[in-house]
């Protein structure tokens, strides 16, 4: 057999039926359910007189539109307080597993399942959310889909997709002290733009990748979107394999070798090509902070926001201008310094374990700005027990920061917790769109380490120099 | 699915790349309100003003594309999140079909599954009818799925590709449920292989109730 990818071994593995065009049905390991899309393909199954093929392949938990308050119930945000009910009574009524609200192992989908080890090497995962591709930092082919395509996953356990190119992203060398996997992913997105990876299935690969533990690879993967490629994903390794020995849905004891072995086979061989290759020097990856309104709007935390007038092309031009306009900022002027009043730690991102350790690390022993409002949301409750053992939630509370109940959040917005109208909030999620942390919120991406030194000091902060 | 075959109308010119689906549909709606009334929030923060009045800039406010069946958009149309409401909210006011440079993967293939037909054309196609629409103040295009062609006012039709598959499906208004349920026999084959291939996927239920689960 002729040389593959890490992505066509996947690929080629769950190919039900070959249709034509470069068109698959493709097998469908795991699906995911949330209380936004989730509930909507339920009913639509429901309404079409369908049952679901396969519930033990289904998992159902709400994250998107529940409250993050403490002490939150399911009717907490009364907009959408339906939706955790449907997504429960759904579930039921077609036998799948379905995590409650306040549950010891609710979270956001894309934390939970690496976390329980419900994602594994070479599975092919779905749902109804384009942050799915969180989940190829473990070698699974993962993929956000629309609620029909969820009903057609819910109905047929598979789902007809077109093969995509393929895109390899090396970082060589090492990364710099100070940067972080947020900053890999944001200088990718800013290199290659935010359509450079339309049409495309990500592999990263290099010694910065290799050298990433399992969380900083997650949020490399979960991005990949945000440079148009439904799919990222990292070839499984021995910190993979570190990773999801003994976590809850790991197989084990003979099954475990069993898996072990074909993992092994999965990474792409040494003769297999590409149709495109970028390669990025690690080092010099600086810090990065979002000046704009599209992810592609990144520049180092030293640097200034560029002039509409020096945009390579007339569409970016008008495209700086109106982000420029709604962000408030003017060409030229340094990121750094930039008056805040929100900082949000938590996402599918940057909400685990060592996001909050390494904010913690940045406030320890010191106090969020007067007029800066500070959360930090933890992606589960998994990662909210154990940064509350280990003394890091302590941290980030005692620096005046609300340490709140797992959730999607401000990320995304869909349950009341916004940023309110022409404030500015830096936030360590992935989406810095015009309303998508609130009608006219203005939102800086950047890692935890940036969104916790600003939220010190009140100005967007390079964490390196917090103590000058 | 509602079938395409043929539209005829005018073709909003909206030259912006990047618009993302976010912008196309704010997600409170999505979880407020039933998918029928999602169209009069189609593009919200441009086409309302903060006091909620229309914006008589944005380009679907201006009574030739107010019910434009067409939109002719910029690279990499409908990008960000997976929300299936962004076409929802686009079909709700009217629009059938989206002509632009490039797509969001995701969204594209949410088109498919509710009869609105994306064509992606050239950058330099799509500046020319955006061009010709904006000189022709709302005139018709006509755009025919069977023909594969785009017919500007006054100009000579262009012709665009779309996967066979896709095209037929169009036409014969079936989403891709509709065309998978026609061949679920391979789909019993497949698991039965790949539950002796894979055993370790197949026996960890994640169901509720199943022997071993500690939760």
């Amino acid at each position: 057999m002729s040389a593959r990818t890490l992505f066509d071994k996947v690929w080629d593995a769950h190919v039900v039926a070959h249709l034509e065009d470069g068109y698959d049905l493709l097998h469908v390991d795991l699906n995911l359910l949330h209380d936004l899309s989730g509930v909507n393909a339920l009913d639509d199954i429901a309404s079409r007189g369908l049952s679901v093929r396969n519930p033990e392949l289904q998992l159902a938990v709400p994250d998107h539109a529940i409250s993050t308050d403490p002490g939150r119930t399911a009717m907490s945000n009364p907009r959408s307080a339906d939706r955790v009910p449907r997504l429960r009574a759904g579930a039921h009524a077609h036998g799948i597993r379905y995590i409650d609200i306040n549950d010891p192992s609710q979270g956001i989908v894309h934390v939970i399942g690496p976390e329980f080890g419900m994602t594994l090497p070479g599975m092919l995962i779905t749902c109804g959310d384009s942050h799915t591709s969180t989940h190829g930092a473990l070698g699974a082919l993962a993929f956000g889909i629309g609620s029909s395509e969820v009903s057609h996953v819910l109905a047929t356990q598979t789902l007809l997709q077109k093969r995509p190119q393929q895109l390899r992203v090396t970082f060589e060398g090492r990364l710099a002290v100070g940067a972080t996997p947020k900053d890999m992913i944001l200088s990718l997105i800013g290199e290659i733009g935010a359509s450079g990876g339309n049409g495309h299935a990500i592999e990263y690969a290099g010694s910065a990748i290799q050298d990433l533990s399992m969380e900083g690879r997650l949020t490399v993967c979960n991005m990949s979107i945000e440079c148009g490629a439904k799919v990222g994903m990292i070839a499984p390794d021995q910190v993979t394999f570190d990773y999801l020995s003994g976590r809850e849905f790991a197989p084990r004891g003979a099954r475990w070798e069993e898996a072990l072995a074909a993992w092994r086979g999965l990474p792409t061989d040494l003769e297999a090509t590409f149709a495109r290759d970028v390669v990025i020097d690690a080092a010099a990856i600086a810090p990065q902070v979002t000046w704009g309104t599209s992810p592609e709007h990144t520049i180092a935390i030293d640097g200034h926001v560029p002039d509409p007038n020096a945009a390579p092309s007339a569409a970016q031009r008008q495209a700086w201008s109106l982000a420029l306009s709604y962000m408030g900022l003017s060409p030229g002027m340094p990121i750094a310094g930039t008056p805040i009043d929100r900082v949000f730690i938590g996402s599918c991102t940057n909400g685990r374990l060592s996001d909050f350790e390494a904010a913690a690390a940045i406030v320890y022993g010191r106090r969020v700005a007067q007029g800066v409002t500070a959360w930090a949301v933890p992606g589960s409750q998994a990662v909210k027990t154990e940064a509350e053992s280990r003394g890091i939630a302590d941290v980030l509370k005692s620096a005046g920061i609300e340490w709140r109940e797992p959730g999607c959040s401000s990320c995304v917005a869909v349950n009341g917790e916004v940023v309110p109208p022409g404030q500015r909030a830096v936030s360590t999620t992935n989406r810095n769109f015009v309303g998508r942390q609130g009608p006219q919120a203005r939102t800086h991406l950047a890692s935890p380490e940036i969104a916790a030194a600003s939220a010190i000091t009140g100005v967007i902060t390079d964490p390196r120099h917090l103590d000058d | 699915m509602e079938p395409f075959c043929r539209v005829t109308g005018p073709a909003a010119p909206l030259a912006r790349d990047n618009v993302d689906t976010d912008v196309i549909i704010r997600i409170e709606r999505l979880a407020e309100l039933d998918r029928d009334a999602l169209g009069s929030y189609a593009f919200e923060a441009l086409r309302y003003r903060p006091d909620g009045s229309e914006d008589p800039d944005f380009i679907l406010n201006q009574v030739a594309y107010r019910d434009a069946p067409i939109l002719l958009a910029g690279e990499n149309f409908g990008c960000g999140s997976s929300r299936e409401g962004a076409v929802w909210a686009l079909a709700g006011c009217g629009i059938r079909c989206v002509i632009a440079k490039s797509f969001g993967g995701i969204f594209a293939n949410n088109c498919y599954q509710n009869g609105v037909l994306p064509i992606a054309l050239s950058g330099s196609c799509v500046d020319a009818l955006t061009m010709r629409a904006l000189d022709r103040q709302g005139a018709a295009f006509t755009v025919d799925l069977d023909a594969k062609t785009i017919a500007p006012p006054g100009g000579e039709p262009i012709t665009f590709s779309i996967d066979g598959l896709r095209r037929r499906a169009l036409l014969a208004g079936l989403d891709d449920l509709g065309l998978t349920l026609q061949i679920t026999d391979a789909i019993g084959s497949f698991q039965q292989r790949d539950r002796i291939a894979r055993p370790w996927i197949w026996q960890r239920s994640l169901l509720p109730n199943a022997p071993g689960n500690k939760r």
